[in-house]
C-alpha cells in the first residue's frame, strides 16, 4: 500500500489577482475539491517556505486566498506571482459549518483580514438571504486605505445589514469611525438568546468583541470564533499551534466559544 | 524464545543483519560532551556489541533514528517536486524500556494524530527494536513513577554477560539466525524503584497557569531548548526551505527539530508571538508532558527518563517541578 505523502504540495494556477490595498491581494487559485469557509491551505513558494492562508472565497474550481504581505513567504508571493502559479496543500482545519447558522439571526463581527476566513459565510447569506433570520455584518478596518473586498461590500449591502467602520480617518472621510465594539449595543437583535455571533480578528479585538456580545445577552454556546497560530504542517505533527490538548490545525481553527474560551496559549 | 550464545557468534549474526539493517545504539563519544573532558553518550551506528554503552544512560534518545534532526522531505525545481528517497536499509535500534514507551508517544503523534506521516511511517515500518535492560536506576530517572520501567513490546531483548550474550527474541529473522544457540529462559532486567519519585498532578486547573510558581522558571530558564532536544517524546519541527547557491532555482524543503522553549516557536507573520515569558514556556511544556497529552490520548507524554534534568545548564529539575505542581494542585483543591 502506498502511503500518501501529506507534505507534497500541488501546483495551482493563479487565475486572477484582486488588489485591495498595497499589501493585501486576493489570489484566485485553481482548486478542485471540497472546501469550507474558515479552512486554510498551506501556500508555498519553494525556496522561501510555506504559510497557512485561509480561504476567503469559494468558486467553481477555484479558491480565493487573501494574502497580506507581512512575512518572508508572503513578501515573495507578492514579488513573484506574476502570471504564474503557487504551490498549495490542504485544505486543512474544520472550517465554519454554515448549517449551524441557517434559520438563525446572525451577527458577524470581523476585524481587518479577519474578514477573509468568514467571507464565505457572508457570500452565502448574501446569495441566500432567506436562509438567515436577519444577518448583520459588522467590520472594522484600521483606516479607509485598509478596507478589503470593496466590491463585495457593494453586493453585500443589497441583502444584508452592513456596518463598516474604521479606527481612524482623515477629516474628509464620510464613513463610520470607531471600534466595532462601539456599534454592538445599537444593533437591533430580535431574539438575542437565540442569535448567533461569529467573531474573527486580531486577539485583542476578539476578546473585547466577545465581552461586548456577552454583555448584550448573546449566549456562549451561540458564539463562534476562529483562531490564528503559527503552523508548519497543518496535520497535527509540528506542534506549533497546540494549545493545551487542542491542535488548532486539526480541532480548529473554528471553535464554539464554550470550548474556545478555555484555550490559553 | 530465549537463547544463550557466544559473544563472537552474536557479533557475527549482527554483521550479517547489518547487510539489510543499519544498527543504531548508544555509544560513548570520548571528550565530545558540552564541557571540557566530558564524554557524551548518543546514538550512532555500531557493528560490534562492544561499541554499545550499556552501563550508563544516553544523554540523547533514540528518536533521531526515526525523526532525524534535519530531514529532507523533497527536492524542488521551479515547477516540480521530488520526494526524498527513503533509506536503503532498515534499522535496528537498541534502547531501554523508557525509550520504548517513548516510541509509543511518537507513534501516536506521527501515525494517529491527524494524517499519517509518510516519512515517519516508512522508517518506522522498517525498524526493529532491541531492548537493553536496566540493572540499576540512573541519576534523575523516574520511570517507575511514569510506569515506563517495564515493557513487553520489543522485537528482542539482549544482554551481554562477559563473553556470552543472553537474548529473548520475538523476531523470526533473529530466531532463524539463532537456530544453533542454546535455549535458555531469559528475563529482561527492569528496575522497580528509582531514587527520584514523582507524584503526578490530578487535572491541573487553568487558574494555576498564572501562578507565581512559574516565575521561578522564567528567571532561570535561558531558552536554550536542550530539554526538548534530549527528550524522547518531544516531536515538534519547523519547515525550512533552502536552495543551492550554484543554482538558485533548485533546492529542498526540510523539517528540523523545534523547541517550545526557544524564541520564535510561536511567531506568526507580522510579528505576533505567544508566550514571550520563559516561565510560561516552562508551563506549556510541563502541561503538555503531564496533563494535556493525557487529556487527548489517555497516557502521560513524559516517560521519566530524566534526560531534561541531566542536561539543563540552569539545573532546572522537571521532576521537582511536577512534584511542586502536584502540591499546588492539592492546595488549590
Amino acid at each position: 500500500m502506498t502511503i500518501i505523502n501529506p507534505y507534497l504540495p500541488f501546483l495551482s494556477e493563479i487565475t486572477a489577482v484582486i488588489k485591495h490595498t498595497d499589501i493585501e491581494y486576493t489570489f484566485r487559485m485553481t482548486y478542485q475539491g471540497d472546501v469550507k469557509p474558515g479552512q486554510f491551505f498551506e501556500v508555498s513558494l519553494p525556496k522561501f517556505g510555506e504559510a497557512p492562508i485561509s480561504v476567503s472565497g469559494i468558486g467553481d474550481d477555484t479558491v480565493d486566498l487573501t494574502i497580506r504581505k507581512v512575512g518572508k513567504v508572503t513578501d515573495e508571493i507578492f514579488e513573484n506571482y506574476v502570471g504564474d502559479h503557487l504551490f498549495l496543500r490542504g485544505p486543512y482545519g474544520n472550517g465554519f459549518d454554515i448549517d449551524n447558522y441557517k434559520g438563525r439571526e446572525i451577527l458577524l463581527v470581523a476585524g481587518g483580514t479577519g474578514l477573509s476566513p468568514v467571507k464565505g459565510i457572508v457570500d452565502y447569506f448574501s446569495q441566500n438571504p432567506a436562509d438567515a433570520n436577519g444577518f448583520t455584518l459588522l467590520v472594522g478596518f484600521k483606516s479607509p486605505a485598509d478596507v478589503l473586498f470593496k466590491d463585495d461590500f457593494t453586493t453585500w449591502q443589497k441583502n444584508l445589514n452592513v456596518i463598516m467602520t474604521v479606527d481612524t480617518a482623515d477629516d474628509g472621510y464620510c464613513g463610520k469611525r470607531g471600534m466595532v465594539t462601539e456599534y454592538i449595543p445599537n444593533i437591533p437583535i430580535k431574539n438575542v438568546s437565540d442569535a448567533v455571533g461569529i467573531v474573527v480578528g486580531p486577539p485583542m479585538m476578539m476578546k473585547c468583541t466577545i465581552a461586548e456580545l456577552l454583555k448584550a445577552g448573546f449566549r456562549e454556546e451561540n458564539l463562534w470564533i476562529s483562531q490564528e497560530r503559527k503552523m508548519c504542517c497543518g496535520i497535527g505533527k509540528c506542534g506549533h499551534c497546540k494549545i493545551d490538548d487542542t491542535y488548532i490545525c486539526l480541532d480548529g481553527p473554528v471553535f464554539n466559544y464554550t470550548k474556545g474560551k478555555f484555550l490559553k496559549d | 524464545m530465549g537463547y544463550q550464545i557466544d559473544l563472537k557468534k552474536m557479533n557475527a549474526i549482527l554483521a550479517d543483519l547489518s547487510k539489510t539493517y543499519t544498527i543504531y545504539a548508544p555509544k560513548r563519544f570520548v571528550g565530545d560532551g558540552t564541557f571540557a573532558h566530558i564524554d557524551t553518550i548518543r546514538y550512532g551506528e555500531i557493528s560490534d556489541l562492544a561499541e554499545i554503552e550499556f552501563a550508563e544512560k544516553s544523554n540523547y534518545s533514540f528518536k533521531e533514528v526515526l525523526l532525524p534532526i534535519s530531514e529532507t522531505l523533497f527536492y524542488f525545481t521551479e515547477n516540480e517536486m521530488k520526494e526524498a528517497d527513503a533509506r536503503a536499509k532498515g534499522a535496528i535500534v537498541f534502547l531501554r524500556s523508557c525509550d520504548l514507551h517513548a516510541l509509543k508517544r511518537l507513534d501516536t503523534i506521527y501515525l494517529e494524530n491527524g494524517a499519517v506521516d509518510s516519512y515517519y511511517k516508512r522508517l518506522r515500518d522498517n525498524t526493529k527494536f532491541i531492548l537493553m535492560g536496566c540493572t540499576q536506576s540512573f541519576e534523575n530517572c523516574f520511570c517507575v513513577s511514569m510506569g515506563s520501567n517495564q515493557t513487553d513490546d520489543y522485537d528482542a531483548y539482549l544482554k551481554v554477560d562477559g563473553e556470552t550474550v543472553l537474548l529473548n527474541s520475538r523476531w523470526e529473522a533473529l530466531d532463524d539466525a539463532l537456530a544453533g544457540a542454546t535455549a535458555k529462559d531469559v528475563v529482561p532486567d527492569f528496575v522497580t524503584e528509582n531514587d527520584t519519585v514523582v507524584e503526578l498532578p490530578e487535572a491541573v486547573p487553568q487558574a494555576l497557569f498564572d501562578a507565581p510558581f512559574w516565575e521561578d522558571y522564567g528567571n532561570r530558564c535561558i531558552a536554550c531548548g536542550r530539554c526538548n532536544f534530549v527528550c524522547p517524546t518531544c516531536t515538534c519541527f519547523t519547515m525550512q526551505d533552502l536552495f543551492y547557491t550554484d543554482n538558485g532555482k533548485a533546492g529542498e524543503r526540510r523539517r528540523v527539530w523545534a523547541s517550545c522553549h526557544v524564541d520564535g516557536y510561536t511567531d506568526m507573520a507580522g510579528g505576533h508571538a505567544f508566550r514571550n515569558d520563559k516561565g510560561q514556556r516552562m508551563r506549556f511544556k510541563v502541561m503538555h508532558k503531564v496533563n494535556d497529552y493525557k487529556r487527548r490520548f489517555g497516557t502521560h507524554m513524559c516517560i521519566g527518563c530524566g534526560r531534561c534534568d541531566d542536561v539543563c545548564p540552569e539545573y532546572i529539575s522537571f521532576s521537582n517541578c511536577i512534584n511542586k505542581l502536584s502540591a499546588l494542585v492539592k492546595e488549590d483543591n
